[in-house]
């Protein structure tokens, strides 16, 4: 059932217990049991909404940039990563494997904050060797949704 | 002036779902639960095999059985679900869906007056297929208290010294029904003692929510003589593409491939590039659909119980077949009615045979928000018959 449960939930945070429950043909019980053990064992981390920041009035700039640094003896790239993704603007910071270290999603108000934080914050870092910024102009699909999808069934009303 | 039209063609009886179609038609806000195809899009790898396939100018015929190496494709994927052999070269047919294989495997074995012994409530058509070649239908009314499964005495008391061929059109449409092994072993020991050839639907093959689809085909002595059916349409969401194949003996086969290349000349040439990779590479998105459907399928079950509306649970397809008749009405009144009232269209089990009276057939072939608001409706419309 976890996969599955997964796999709804990763589409739906908001479907409630006796739904889940139906869905996968399961006691309520059991759905909430598992959902605890998932919490707990760290393996769903949070409930989000993926909002088109786009279609309100506020305004958004979103960043990713790539990051070569030098690592720390004895702790990798751990210590480093930290340094980055405590910054709350920070939305998302991965490792990479290929032609630089850090991936790192920077979410700001305008193109000069963005500006700031990296000439100020990220490329003074010591172990920071150089950076590259790309923005974000248009984002078609995140987090597996199609943004701005219009859904129309084209299929015969009826058919055999 | 003369009257030019085949008696045997106009005394067809109309297809049931033609006449609610058009009422349907008519409607601008219904919400439909009538459709016999997938909601979801075919997946883009197969989309896009097809359209490399235009790039590169893949345009001309393919050789009358269909591309080799969908041939082979096809005989991997039988092996690998089902266990059963068919030689790509001589035991293959690719076909413009499976539609086309009903109706050329029925020309290729009937002589006239051959009976065809057709289980109903069942795909629409087998029936017709079967009178356009010359063959007499004979059908047996499948019982609800039955799962709507074949049983052996139903069988038994349909076969004479005529009858060549029985229709298994299992994971079934409308009613969602399947067989399972023990099932199926005992109608394949009356086949061979009978020695009747049998045409096996299996185009839902892929959409069981119990075990695994077991062919009756891969039961020992059947595969000889077995026509098997099956496609793309509804495991691969290719319905458009226009795409299915046969599996049967060589010598069958052999027949049905003359009737293909005179009538047809080959499968579309795009679908069949398209499908290997349906085959090859489409087992998870497969598995992703069939995912969706069982919940969609447990969602209405439990709709049903809810409001007490009697339903025994299918686990085939993507059709669950419930019974109205609490509501001492038709299935075509009900389902007008319903439509009228509430706006919800389903279509009426009659559409499936005489014996789907007394039921509907609901395609959950729907997105779950589609779904909720159709129940509601519904709920609301047997509570107004109930009072
Ligand atoms: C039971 C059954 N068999 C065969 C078909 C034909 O499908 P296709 O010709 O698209 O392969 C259908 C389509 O609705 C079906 O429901």
């Amino acid at each position: 059932m976890r996969e599955e449960l997964l796999a709804i939930l990763e589409k739906n945070s908001r479907i409630d217990f006796k739904e889940l429950s139906i869905l996968l043909g399961v006691e309520e019980q059991a759905v909430l049991k598992e959902l605890e053990a998932l919490e707990k064992e760290g393996i769903i981390c949070g409930y989000h909404t993926l909002i088109n920041w786009e279609k309100t009035s506020i305004e958004k700039v979103t960043a990713l940039i790539e990051v070569k640094v030098t690592p720390q003896r004895g702790q990798g790239f751990d210590k480093i990563a930290e340094r980055i993704y405590n910054y709350p603007e920070v939305k998302a910071v991965y490792l990479i494997s290929g032609g630089y270290d850090l991936l790192v999603t920077l979410e700001e108000k305008t193109l000069k904050e963005i500006a700031g934080f990296v000439s100020d914050k990220l490329s003074t870092l010591d172990s920071v060797l150089s950076t590259a910024t790309h923005f974000i102009l248009k984002k078609y699909k995140d987090h597996g949704t199609i943004i701005n999808k219009k859904s129309v069934d084209e299929r015969e009303v009826i058919t055999p | 002036m003369r009257n030019f039209l085949s008696e045997k063609v106009t005394s067809l009886k109309p297809s049931g779902i033609r006449k609610f179609f058009d009422i349907v038609s008519e409607m601008k806000d219904a919400i439909s639960l009538g459709v016999g195809e997938p909601d979801f899009d075919t997946p883009w790898h197969i989309r896009d095999e097809g359209i490399y396939s235009l790039e590169r100018g893949r345009t001309f015929y393919t050789s009358n059985a269909g591309l080799k190496d969908l041939r082979k494709e096809i005989a991997n994927y039988i092996e690998r679900t089902q266990k059963i052999s068919y030689n790509p070269d001589s035991e293959i047919l690719v076909t413009v869906g499976g539609s086309e294989a009903i109706d050329i495997g029925l020309r290729a074995v009937i002589n006239p007056n051959d009976e065809v012994i057709i289980p109903q409530p069942s795909y629409v058509s087998y029936e017709p297929c079967a009178i356009l070649a010359d063959a007499k239908p004979v059908i047996i009314n499948l019982k609800a208290e039955n799962e709507f499964r074949l049983k052996p005495d139903e069988l038994i008391n349909a076969i004479t010294p005529k009858t060549k061929v029985l229709i298994l059109p299992y994971p079934n449409n409308p009613t969602g029904a399947i067989m399972e092994r023990e099932d199926l072993e005992v109608i394949a020991t009356i086949i061979k003692e009978k020695d009747i050839l049998v045409m096996s639907d299996e185009i839902y093959s892929a959409l069981t929510y119990k075990n695994s689809h077991v062919s009756i085909a891969s039961i020992d002595g059947m595969k000889e003589r077995t026509i098997l059916i099956n496609g793309f349409s509804k495991a691969y969401a290719m319905t458009g593409w226009r795409l299915g194949y046969a599996c049967a003996p060589k010598e069958i086969l052999s027949q049905m491939t003359k009737i293909h290349q005179f009538a047809i000349m080959c499968a579309p040439t795009t679908s069949q590039y398209a499908a290997i990779s349906a085959l090859k590479n489409g087992d998870s998105d497969v598995e992703v659909m069939r995912r969706a459907y069982n919940q969609r399928r447990r969602f209405l079950m439990n709709a049903f119980e809810e409001m007490g509306l009697e339903c025994f649970e299918p686990y085939g397809a993507f059709y669950v077949f419930p019974c109205i008749k609490e509501f001492g009405m038709t299935s075509e009144e009900f389902a007008t009615k319903l439509l009228m009232e509430e706006k919800v269209a389903v279509v009426p089990g009659t559409a499936f045979g005489e014996c789907g009276e007394g039921y509907l057939r609901i395609s959950y072939a729907y997105s779950l928000e589609n779904l909720k608001i159709a129940i509601e409706r519904l709920n609301r419309f047997i509570q107004k018959l109930r009072n």
